[in-house]
């Protein structure tokens, strides 16, 4: 993995001026990474050196929301726009496309929802990613990762990132809480985008199927924190999520988000509302409930998207998942490791708003 | 084995239990085959020996005694609680009647393979359930209502009988909904409405297995399948959306509470026969792993999913005009030439 001296690591002193990397993404914009200290790429677009070998410099292939419009407007295959566009919605209505065991539909999600989301991602948040070459162009991960912001805006903007920005347009397999589940329209959207139960045999399966998975073991706790503990990292579960990682043999990704706090910003729970409707908690930001429905637009502000060095687990022993003890002291350690790039991502950010 | 099986077949007039009959005449390694039901299966079925009883009975132990049985396959279990006069019934016949039937099986020592016919339905239904399910995942009996409950506390019999009888191979099979061109089940029914209720924002994943393949591995399991519990079902899910769309039906998203109402009018009225637990199945579905029967007996479905609902939807039109009940229909397109020579997919 990257040594001390390519690290990405963000350096304080150039906050306020950091020198970017001068290439250019897969979504066909500049890179906003910084560049490596010498060099004039950020670590995700640099050259391969020898004992780099996990950033792939192939060709990547079309950014997600492209695809299908680059086809639509591609005429040589003899037929119009229009054709195609009839034969993708003929397609959708008959039902003829292909999903995963656990709902994954990869058409729907690549090409209709990923594509709605880029505004909100570049143009509203702003969203800077970071490490995102950490992440293995294949193979198996779980992504572990805070989590703010009254609703799980956070979890989206995160898919989208390594949707748009990893050079292998990985899809991100979030495992959700049963109050996704049981949400009319949610719960089916979350099947479709390819998202399961938070389960330790869920997240098992997607790792055995070789995919990215994420989970937020802060949960609840963490969406539903007030404002004056933000930034601050809640509990992290019961360890779940890294007994699962030392079972299946998987590295773990801590990653930190930065800004979904002040995108909706809880400075109040009503207690005896969310009792009433079953919500685990019912928030009040300074817009919402007073703006009515128009409160539920969240504020503009800059977010960071950090993915940080993978660990190993494959290094502990086989029986590792047993001992509670050293479950317990890994989660924490996580924890801590994501606070730390939850704070170093605060000051990279500079002004919330602005 | 100098001599073949010998083959004892609970509820042998019902759609599993004749298939099984029918499918045994050909196979060399069978000897005999003996069917109890409460009624004659209607169609003729060689080397099969009709027996009259209820497996509540003691009648049911002389059979399996001078019958000189060595396999016994379980498969007397039913959703269907209207085909039984009434939820009670249904309990008393379902899980009443396993106890009975391995109390019998207990005290024959010719018995060497119990296999039993369970269904997914154990795992119950809801937010927290794996989307994929594996055999070993606990089923907590408070939460499932009906058949499920049925299923599973027959399974418990079924298991004590397992740590009893440590000679005896048993074998359970949990499978997903049949469906296909002859079977009739709940699900057929659901989908064979004119009009298909959903619940209004939800679109369960549909997880079915073919009639043929179901057929198929309770064949396997009578010869090979090692100890233990095995999810049968075919591969791939479809969403209930493009089931209906598949089909050529309209659905009809309805709020949860409507549905459960609309579902109790059309329960009386005959159109389903879909217990009022089952509508927790439009919003969650049911998706099983079935690595294990692969691995273990090498049972793999010819159908996937999607395959099977497609030929549900060719091959079974045709027979839903007729008036006649509903097994008597089964049986008769069971006769058809070409259902049972039918190419495979």
């Amino acid at each position: 993995m990257h040594d001390a001296a390519n690290n990405n690591v963000i350096r304080l002193d150039a906050r306020r001026e950091p020198r970017r990397c001068v290439a250019t993404t897969t979504s066909g914009r500049p890179c906003r990474n910084n560049a490596v200290e010498g060099g004039e790429y950020c670590s995700v677009h640099r050259r391969p050196q020898a004992g780099t070998p996990e950033v792939s410099t192939a060709e990547p292939p079309p950014i997600a929301g492209k695809r299908m419009l680059d086809e639509l407007v591609d005429n040589d295959a003899g037929s119009s726009a229009i054709d195609r566009l009839r034969a993708f919605m003929g397609r959708r209505l008959k039902g003829d496309y292909p999903i995963d065991e656990f709902g994954y539909d990869e058409e729907l999600t690549r090409e209709i929802l990923m594509p709605l989301l880029r505004p909100l991602y570049e143009r509203y948040f702003r969203v800077r990613t970071l490490g995102v070459g950490r992440i293995p162009n294949e193979g198996p991960a779980l992504l572990v990762s805070n989590h703010s912001g009254t609703i799980p805006i956070d979890a989206v903007m995160m898919q989208y990132a390594v949707a748009a920005e990893h050079p292998a347009e990985r899809v991100v397999r979030m495992v959700g809480a049963d109050l996704v589940w049981t949400t009319p329209f949610v719960s089916h959207l979350a099947r479709k985008t390819g998202n399961a139960v938070a389960c330790d045999e869920d997240a098992f399966a997607l790792l055995e199927r070789d995919q990215l998975v994420a989970v937020f073991p802060e949960g609840f706790k963490g969406v539903g924190k007030g404002w004056s503990e933000r930034y601050r990292l809640q509990r992290f579960g019961r360890g779940g999520f890294i007994e699962v990682a030392l079972r299946a043999r998987v590295p773990i990704i801590p990653v930190a988000i930065v800004g979904a706090e002040e995108a909706f910003p809880m400075v109040g729970n009503a207690r005896t509302l969310a009792s009433l409707l079953r919500f685990p908690y019912f928030p009040i930001t300074p817009t919402f409930p007073l703006l009515g429905p128009l409160g539920l637009i969240p504020l503009p502000s800059r977010w960071v998207i950090e993915f940080g060095e993978p660990i190993a687990m494959d290094q502990y022993p086989d029986d590792a998942a047993d001992d509670k003890m050293f479950v317990f002291d890994l989660t924490d350690s996580i924890r801590d490791r994501i606070q730390q790039m939850v704070y170093k991502g605060l000051k990279y950010r500079g002004g919330t708003f602005l | 084995m100098d001599r073949g099986k010998r083959i004892l077949i609970t509820g042998v007039s019902n759609y599993l239990g004749l298939r099984l009959a029918k499918r045994f005449e050909d196979d060399d390694e069978i000897e005999a085959v003996v069917g109890v039901d409460l009624r004659e299966p209607s169609v003729p079925i060689d080397k099969l020996e009709f027996v009259r009883a209820d497996i509540r009975s003691p009648v049911i132990a002389r059979i399996i005694d001078s019958s000189e049985i060595d396999t016994v396959i379980h498969t007397n279990i039913t959703s269907h609680p209207s085909r039984l006069g009434g939820r009670s019934q249904m309990k008393e016949n379902n899980v009443i009647g396993t106890l009975q039937l391995l109390a019998a099986a207990q005290r024959a020592k010719k018995v060497q393979r119990v296999i039993m016919k369970s269904s997914t339905a154990v795992y119950g239904l809801g937010p927290k359930e794996p989307s994929i399910v594996g055999e070993d995942h606990d089923n907590r009996q408070a939460n499932l209502y009906g058949y499920g409950k049925d299923c599973a506390e027959a399974e418990t019999y079924v298991r004590d009988f397992a740590r009893r009888r440590k000679d005896v191979e048993v074998v359970i099979l949990r499978t997903q909904s049949l469906i296909g061109p002859t079977v009739r089940t709940n699900m057929t029914d659901y989908l064979s409405l004119p009009v298909v209720p959903t619940a209004l924002g939800f679109d369960p994943r549909l997880q079915l297995v073919h009639e043929e393949d179901a057929i198929e591995a309770f064949a396997r399991a009578t010869h090979d399948a090692p100890r233990g519990i095995y999810n049968i079902t075919g591969h791939g899910v479809v969403f209930l959306s493009k089931a209906i769309r598949m089909l050529g039906k309209v659905g009809l998203p309805m709020l949860y509470p409507a549905a459960r109402g609309a579902g109790s009018v059309l329960r009386r009225v005959g159109a389903v026969d879909f217990p009022s637990d089952q509508l927790q199945f439009l919003i969650y579905g049911r998706v099983v792993d079935y690595k294990r029967a692969h691995e273990d007996f090498g049972f793999e479905a010819r159908y996937s999913t999607e395959e099977a609902i497609a030929d549900f939807r060719d091959h079974r039109n045709g027979y839903l005009e007729t008036t006649r009940p509903a097994w008597a229909r089964d049986l008769s397109s069971l006769l058809q030439p070409g259902a049972e020579t039918k190419e495979y997919a």
